[in-house]
């Protein structure tokens, strides 16, 4: 397919890609977004279907009949080189000797001698006929050498290997600074770079299906003014007068890859811009909402790890509960409550059924540099009367803390521009050591929490040397959930009311800890043996 | 017997008596008088051990709450040398009992080497069931590796620590949970 060889005599009205290449595109990508926000406002015009391949873009138009959107053999036929007859009862559209049929009255067409249903049959307006838009990828796709994927939903036509991936923007206030969260699925890598009052963020793609969610409206003296499209691969982040600096990380999600962006503001909670405002009316209390107004806190991004998962499918119950299916579950549900009502970046270790290394487990958590580490587990016992949660912190041998501790101490290590600096050199298999006091203070917590919703093991906070917990380089703690050896209890953790009082638990243990940690009520890392 | 062969035979049986005495002379009785003793401690005759010969020790078994371990005295084989008691110990640990007692040692699970270094750390390497026939959970694996930990350096002041292997391979753990990668210390937090 080579726009640029078809006759320039289509009798569509397309824009044909003819002008400079970055222009055209800007153009299409204007036009595709200005279509999609009328499409949004309820204006009946639907927007036209944009076909991205190798040699250009172009658009085809689409018309609206009876809430179906149907596209002209007309203007497919000088594109995909078809030959379209028409004959007495039928359509006959061939390609390349491969023929397709469609009727006039019937939602279904014959491609080569495979017979695909349609949303509606094939529409006579005028001299030209109309085919529903699924005719591409239900009939035409089958048959044509190239590959052609239409997403109807972003009305793009993509023909041929082009890595475009569906981008969408989140955006969250939290306190005075504001966070992005940009996922491009299938997994694109992007750079981030800054330019005066202006971030780009340039994606590995020949185009992007981009989704911005309307922006709340933003403070004209915030840390953001808004975001845009740039260029086919790239976007814009406009920043405001509060910006400070930023902090951005990327983890995979499954087929996503996820671009966290922290936008820092200047601001601090003790700064007013005019004369002390009068106190609020009382309202009702909303301690979980509340959060997204305070200051950036010291807890921000957390890494979640449901344990086990793959050919490791941890404990068994008797009843065919699975720990790995449990922690995943859970795992997902923490996520969700911690994300939607404290605004805190939640990662997991993984989110679907595969067998994870232990140090990729805790490499997410110190990659990210998230701030607390989770590790979700059920528990066995040969005795089957054992019940009840239990939280591990990590504990070291004396001898390899002891020898640890000394290389904590700050080295100081020549830099590239001639100085001297102070390092802390930390080795991977004991990162815990400077964080075992805070370990200590979160298992605290998350008993407390879990005290009044579940049972409790006898032995409720415990000291041990568990692997996935000595490299993890941030307050860290593994959280059995309960007894699948129990036949009780195994019913329990299969079930939403029991993980939901896991998850309820697990998420005021993170409030609690987090708002002693911003008080300056938690000892500093660096604990005690 | 003339005289004159009765004095031949005489004299052979007064040299083969001499050679005798000198040969019990230089392979007997000079080495009791010189080397003796020194020979005699750098390799001394075996200890006669009495059959059935045996040591009291305390094997550990998990507890009634299911939570902890249990210590019971037994008698255990006698062995020799510190790596050669470990053995027998070990084994007695991981043998099969019955009803109070319950193993945190999965069935099948046998030991294939031990060795002890000079500096006290035990290795102590068992077959694939340790692992494979595990059910899973920190709390669990916590009382396997425990009860192995224990059993050795409760018993064996010569110990100091025990690294468990898994088929002749160092092996990060043995369901997911508790480090294996160094000696482990005693620890009787894990007992009741």
């Amino acid at each position: 397919m080579n726009f640029r060889s078809l006759p320039g005599g289509s009798k569509a009205p397309a824009l044909l890609c003819a002008g400079p290449a970055l222009l055209c595109a800007i153009v299409s990508v204007a036009i595709l977004l200005f279509a999609r926000g009328l499409a949004s406002q309820g204006v009946a015009q639907p927007s036209p279907l944009t076909l991205l391949a190798k040699e250009g873009r172009r658009v085809i138009p689409v018309s609206l009949i009876n809430d179906q959107e149907f596209v002209a053999l007309d203007d497919l036929a000088p594109i995909f080189q078809l030959t379209v007859r028409e004959e007495s009862l039928a359509l006959t559209v061939s390609y390349k000797g491969k023929i397709i049929v469609l009727t006039s009255d019937q939602g279904l067409a014959s491609v080569a001698g495979k017979l695909v249903s349609l949303p509606a049959p094939p529409t006579r307006v005028g001299r030209r006929w109309l085919v529903p838009l699924e005719f591409i990828s239900r009939a035409l796709a089958p048959i044509y050498d190239t590959r052609l994927e239409l997403r109807k939903a972003s009305h793009l036509l993509i023909a041929g290997d082009l890595r475009v991936p569906q981008v969408t923007v989140r955006y969250e206030p939290v306190g005075t600074a504001a966070r992005l969260t940009v996922d491009a699925t299938p997994r694109a890598t992007s750079t981030v770079s800054q330019d005066n009052d202006r971030l780009t963020i340039k994606f590995d793609a020949d185009a992007l299906d981009i989704a911005i969610s309307p922006l709340p409206p933003l403070p004209s003296q915030g840390v953001l003014q808004g975001v845009r499209v740039l260029d086919p691969v790239a976007l814009a982040v406009d920043l405001g007068p509060r910006f400070a600096g930023l902090k951005a990380s990327t983890q995979p999600v499954d087929q996503t890859m996820r671009l966290v962006i922290d936008l820092l503001s200047t601001q601090t909670p003790t700064e007013t811009a005019g004369p002390v405002p009068a106190p609020p009316p009382p309202a009702a209390p909303a301690p979980d909402l509340s959060a997204l107004n305070q200051p950036v806190s010291a807890v921000r991004t957390i890494a979640i790890d449901p344990g086990h998962g793959g050919d490791d499918e941890g404990a068994k119950g008797d009843g065919g509960v699975k720990e790995k299916d449990v922690t995943l579950s859970v795992a997902r549900r923490v996520k969700a409550s911690i994300e939607a009502r404290l605004g805190i970046r939640v990662m997991l270790t993984r989110d679907d059924d595969r067998n994870v290394p232990l140090d990729e487990r805790t490499a997410v958590a110190n990659n990210n540099k998230a701030d607390l580490f989770i590790s979700l587990h059920a528990n066995a016992s040969l005795r089957k009367s054992a019940v009840g949660v239990s939280i591990f912190s990590v504990a070291f041998d004396q001898a390899a803390e002891q020898a640890a501790r000394l290389t904590l101490a700050p080295e100081r290590l020549p830099t590239f521009n001639g100085g001297l600096r102070d390092i802390e050199l930390v080795p991977w298999d004991l990162a815990q050591i400077g964080h075992i006091d805070q370990s200590i203070e979160l298992a605290t917590i998350l008993e407390r929490q879990f005290h009044d919703r579940i049972a409790l093991s006898p032995r409720p906070i415990v000291r041990a040397p568990l692997r996935v917990l000595e490299s993890a380089n941030m307050p860290a703690v593994l959280v059995e959930m309960g007894y699948l050896t129990n036949p009780d209890q195994e019913k329990q953790l299969a079930g939403a009311d029991f993980q939901n009082a896991v998850v309820q638990a697990v998420f005021e243990a993170v409030l609690k800890f987090r708002d002693a940690l911003d008080q300056g009520r938690l000892a500093a890392a660096g604990g005690t043996p | 017997m003339t005289p004159r062969r009765a004095l031949a035979v005489s004299a052979v049986s007064a040299v083969a008596a001499a050679a005798a005495a000198l040969a019990w002379l230089f392979f007997i009785g000079l080495p009791r008088w010189y080397g003796g003793p020194a020979k005699a401690a750098a390799a001394p005759a075996p200890v006669q051990v009495p059959a059935g010969r045996k040591i009291k020790a305390r094997l550990f078994y998990v507890a009634a709450d299911g939570s902890s371990l249990t210590s019971v005295e037994r008698d255990v084989a006698y062995g020799e040398g510190t790596a050669g008691q470990a053995k027998e110990i070990v084994n007695a640990q991981i043998a099969p009992v019955t009803e109070p007692l319950l193993s945190a040692v999965p069935p099948g699970t046998t030991l294939r080497a031990l060795f002890v270094t000079a500096n006290g750390e035990a290795y102590v390497d068992f077959s694939r069931e340790i692992t494979a026939a595990h059910p899973g959970g920190s709390l669990d694996e916590l009382l396997t590796v425990y009860t192995i930990v224990n059993a050795l350096t409760v018993n064996l002041p010569a110990v100091s620590a025990v690294q468990v292997l898994v088929n002749g391979m160092e092996v990060d753990t043995l369901a997911g949970h508790v480090d294996l990668r160094h000696p482990l210390a005693k620890n009787l937090a894990w007992v009741q």
